[in-house]
Parts: structure tokens; sequence; C-alpha cells
């Protein structure tokens, strides 16, 4: 298994741990309140912020752990490049998990006009922003795996 | 997955210069090994400014490092 092939692993099964722990910590705080009240509008607002700099600040932990793992292991320095290959390979990926959050972007909003409750729309947000991770993560493992 | 209207003789002009392994070439042309094992397996087909540097290492013409077949290209095809 190559390098980009591993770290594309260690991006997935990141994302689904950080996204999974920090669901479990947050809805422990979720406001038993009417669906509608600030306090609800108040919690996912500081979810979907304090999340970001979570998620940076653990990726990049896990990515120094990663590599001193990698080099021990492997006994290879990675020259750290970035070619035309890898940037197109990350470019299709990306576009793969955007497709399918555009897709969640139009679930969550025919939810609202479903009549559902906010919480829907924004937890239907989070499920769609993770699965646009983890389809990136596995259509970048797809492509380095099968050449491009 | 649709084949790949340009083939390459890496490996032989590799072969040819005292067997230079794959992490010399992708050192010298300033891509990672994986770049050139998928090059060379007709996998991922370089852009045009590293196709050129690939022959400047080997000291060929491009034509002799890739070659191309219109037959296996598919915009073709489609239009038969």
């Amino acid at each position: 298994m190559s390098y980009q092939e591993r770290r594309s692993l260690v991006n997935l099964i990141s994302t689904i741990l950080i996204t999974l722990l920090y669901w479990s910590y947050m809805f422990q705080r979720y406001p038993q309140a009417d669906p509608y009240s600030p306090e609800v509008f108040h919690f996912w607002g500081s979810f979907f912020l304090i999340l970001i700099p979570v998620s940076i600040v653990a990726r990049i932990v896990i990515y120094i752990i990663f590599e001193i793992v990698n080099v021990i292991a492997t006994r290879e320095e990675e020259a750290g490049i970035t070619d035309e290959r890898d940037k197109i390979i990350e470019l299709k990926s990306n576009r793969n998990g955007l497709y399918l959050f555009m897709i969640g972007f139009v679930v969550a909003m025919a939810s609202l006009v479903a009549s559902q409750p906010p919480s829907t729309m924004f937890a239907i947000l989070i499920v769609s922003g993770l699965a646009t991770e983890v389809i990136g993560d596995i259509s970048q493992f797809i492509y380095y795996r099968r050449g491009f | 997955m649709a084949s790949n209207p340009i083939s390459n003789n890496i490996r032989r002009l590799r072969f040819d210069r005292d067997e230079m392994t794959q992490k010399e070439l992708a050192e010298k042309v300033g891509v990672t090994r994986q770049t050139i094992v998928a090059i060379e397996s007709a996998k991922y087909s370089p852009s045009l400014e590293l196709a050129f540097r690939i022959a400047h290492v080997f000291g060929v013409p491009l034509d002799d490092v890739f070659t191309y077949d219109p037959a296996e290209d598919t915009i073709w095809k489609k239009k038969k």
C-alpha cells in the first residue's frame, strides 16, 4: 500500500472518529427546550463553530502521529511533494464529496418545507458534511489504488 | 475502465539508462514514484510538461517515449 493510500485511510478513520466523538459529547448538551426556542439555535450555532477548530487541531495531531509511525514502520521518508496527479485526484475526490453535499443541502431545505423542526435540518446538514468527507476520502483511496 | 490511447516506453528507456529506478526518474522530473508507476502502467496520462521532462531526462524526442494510437481513442470510436 502506497503512502497516499495509507494517508487516505487515516483521513477516513480520523474523520469518522472525530465526528462521532464530537457528536456523542455535544448531544449530551442538547437543550431540552421548545424546538423553535433561541437555545436550540444557540446550540446548533456553537455546534458548528466549535467543530471547526476541534476538527483542525485533531487532524493536525493525527497527521503528525501518522507521519512518525509511517517513517518508523516503513523506514522511508516521504519527499512531501504534491505532484499533478495528486492534485487531480484531490480535485476529483472533492468533486465527488461535494455532489453529495449538494444533495444533502437540498434535502435539508426540503425538510423545512415539509414543516420539520430546525433540528432536523441541522442534523441533515451535519450528516451530509460527514458523508462529504467520507466519500471524498474513499474516492481518494480508490483513485490511488487503481492508479488514477 | 476505458483503454488508454497513449502508451509509453519508459520501462525500456529506464532499462537502457543503466537500469534507472522509478524513484530516480521520479526525483529527476519532480513527481512521486507512484506517479511514475501509474504512467508506466498506462493508468495515468501525464501533462505535456511532465511528458517533455521525462523525454528530456532520457535525451530522446517525445514520440520516442510516448506513442498515440487513434484506434484506441474513445473520441474517434464514438464518431465512427
